[in-house]
């Protein structure tokens, strides 16, 4: 009996010491916020880069991040629709963001916690995606365009998106394996509005996509680095700020943006989805991304367009002397931005694209 | 009491089989079932199906051919093993199993490193000045991807098959006059046919539902069912079409399997008379 009494004794007095000490260490307690990102997307200490996230949990050592990334805006968008999941921050693109708002995906931010925020420039607030700026911080921005290895390509053929259509370069070409993005292509060639609810057009566009699929390669996304550095492909439509990655391994790529057709003009904002847990933590990794320091430091590796101009000053020069990280106002002119579609529209771009994938 | 055991002994692979397959199971009948805007009642999803017949079509046959392959590949393999030293048995058995030990995901993606038109392969070939060879994104180079993946799968079950076959039987009817062609037709292959069959299953059920492979080493129109499954879940946003095809082909296996087993258990028995 004695020993029962001690062994309970000496349990009590455990559960007393634990209670103690994690109501002690309760004060500087860590806390884990998980960032959702597209796939190549952060500067991660490669080709002596900043390792932005290892700087972000030095200055913070109480935050932990959980990185992971995804391909494209349908494939996050279809993770968190599905629930079950924690994530503190995401960086969708512009017309994503429209829709999670629409469907009450995200949270508002409050910017008391994102100082930073006073860095951002006037172009980038009061966007159509979010008017009253509550819900995102800009990332980054970027264009559209076509990037061919000119050691293949005959620059008489580079006229514009039917670039993409060529059957000189049969089965050397890649296309965007998301849905919006390659209607985009598809509506700029034929001359449509890229934020069209018409059903015939959206069928007109699926068809010429499906036109292009005997010359397509793949329909890749991030698998689009190795393919066009080690010239497996010479033709792909892809992001202005991943061309300037990718002509660093091969000098022999260049960028196209077809003016006359039009193409997309993007802008990729961080926000806080409504599964998350730490949104306070949330705030503070948000409001480091937005520094111009680490911002360009950031962007410098990425080559994706800062949306602070204040962040230029730490940057590579040659880098934002690049007209194709920053492209003249005439040529912004002729860009435009994916906007909110009805979720109706958004099903059958969907279902016309698999039936174009798997036709 | 030994009784009682056994129920106690079963219970915990009963409760992980209704929580991890049967509960999933319906869900997904649930989910091929239901409108993917209302939720409610419909036969949509199974309507829809028609257009990915052809698809599923490919599938089965690319997965028939993978099976055919591994079959005439992996036989002879597993009967040499069966018949060397136990020693060297255990050896054999061992370098077989061990791609296995390896990611599937990254062997699959070495095969696309091997076959891309400026791969090693096709880099080897240039030094020899043949021209380059186009072989990635072609049916066959999926074919030989899921050859490559599943032939342990093919070869094990043999193995244990044919190395139980009792060599006395080889002996006897030997001794009655069969020659070599016939001791194999008329005995060893009788009697190794639940291992062909359960090698068979073992290669073309993963075969029929895999969808890395063929993103890999396939093209734009070598797309398998497991392909247009998953595309539906990660970025169609249409779980409930994914759902009514992964039904539709689980239904398809089944069949499968079951026309298989019938077809083992037939000549099993016409072997056990004969």
């Amino acid at each position: 009996m004695k020993r029962i009494i001690s062994v309970i004794a000496v349990l009590a007095l455990l559960i007393g010491c634990t209670a103690a000490l994690s109501g002690c260490s309760s004060a500087d307690e860590t806390v884990t916020i998980n960032v959702y990102n597209w796939g190549q997307y952060i500067a991660d200490g490669e080709d002596d880069s900043l390792d932005v996230i290892a700087a972000f949990e030095d200055k913070y050592p109480n935050i932990k991040v959980n990185y992971s990334t995804f391909d494209s805006n349908e494939v996050m968008y279809t993770k968190l629709s599905n629930g079950g999941i924690t994530v503190d921050v995401i960086i969708p693109s512009d017309y994503m963001i429209a829709r999670m708002i629409q469907e009450d995906m995200l949270l508002e931010l409050n910017f008391d916690n994102i100082p930073n925020y006073q860095y951002v420039d006037e172009a980038f607030r009061n966007t159509d995606y979010d008017p009253e700026n509550k819900y995102s911080v800009p990332y980054t921005w970027g264009t559209v365009g076509i990037i061919y290895n000119t050691k293949y390509v005959d620059e008489a053929d580079v006229t514009g998106w039917e670039l993409l259509w060529n059957e000189k370069y049969a089965g050397k070409i890649l296309m965007f394996d998301n849905s919006r993005d390659a209607f985009g292509i598809a509506q700029y060639l034929l001359g449509y509005d890229v934020n069209t609810t018409d059903e015939a057009e959206l069928r007109a566009c699926a068809e010429k996509l499906a036109e292009q699929k005997p010359v397509v390669q793949q329909y890749v996304m991030d698998q689009i680095f190795d393919a066009m550095e080690n010239e497996e492909a010479y033709i792909a439509p892809y992001y202005a700020g991943d061309y300037l990655t990718m002509v660093e391994e091969n000098p022999d790529l260049a960028f196209y943006m077809p003016e006359h057709q039009g193409f997309n003009l993007f802008i990729d904002a961080m926000c806080i989805p409504s599964c998350a847990q730490e949104k306070e933590a949330a705030e503070t990794f948000i409001n480091f991304l937005c520094d111009p320091e680490i911002s360009a430091q950031n962007l410098d590796y990425l080559g994706y367009s800062a949306p602070q101009s204040a962040a230029k000053e730490y940057m590579d020069p040659e880098m934002v002397a690049s007209e194709i990280a920053y492209p003249s106002e005439e040529v912004l002119a002729a860009g435009s931005s994916f906007a909110y579609l009805p979720e109706e529209t958004s099903r059958l771009m969907e279902s016309l694209f698999m039936e174009v994938r798997n036709g | 009491m030994r009784k009682n055991n056994s129920v106690l002994l079963t219970t915990p692979y009963i409760l992980w089989m209704v929580a991890f397959t049967l509960i999933p199971l319906g869900v997904v009948a649930y989910y091929a079932l239901t409108d993917p805007a209302t939720g409610s009642f419909s036969l949509t999803n199974i309507q829809d199906l028609g257009m990915y017949l052809p698809v599923l079509g490919t599938s089965v046959w690319y997965s028939l051919v993978s099976a055919a392959i591994c079959l005439l590949l992996g036989y002879p393999v597993a009967y040499y093993i069966a018949h060397r030293t136990p020693m060297m048995q255990r050896i054999l058995y061992m370098l077989v199993m061990l791609p296995m030990c390896m990611s599937f995901l990254l062997r699959t993606l070495a095969w696309v490193g091997l076959l891309q038109d400026t791969g090693i392969l096709n880099r080897i070939l240039g030094w020899l000045g043949i021209g380059p060879v186009h072989m990635i994104r072609t049916p066959g180079a999926v074919i030989l991807g899921m050859v490559y993946n599943y032939l342990p799968y093919m070869i094990l079950p043999l193995y244990s098959t044919i190395v139980k076959i009792d060599g006395r039987l080889v002996e006897a009817a030997e001794d009655l006059g069969c020659n070599g062609v016939q001791v194999f037709g008329r005995v060893i292959l009788p009697l190794s046919m639940p291992g062909i069959i359960s090698g068979t299953t073992m290669v073309f059920v993963p075969a029929v539902s895999t969808f890395y492979i063929s993103q890999k080493l396939g093209g734009t129109d070598t797309v398998m069912i497991g392909d247009v499954i998953e595309r539906q879940f990660k970025q169609g946003n249409n779980p409930n079409l994914g759902a009514a095809l992964s039904l539709v082909l689980m239904i398809l296996v089944f069949i499968c399997t079951g026309i298989m087993n019938r077809f083992a258990g037939a000549n099993e028995e016409g072997g056990v008379i004969v």
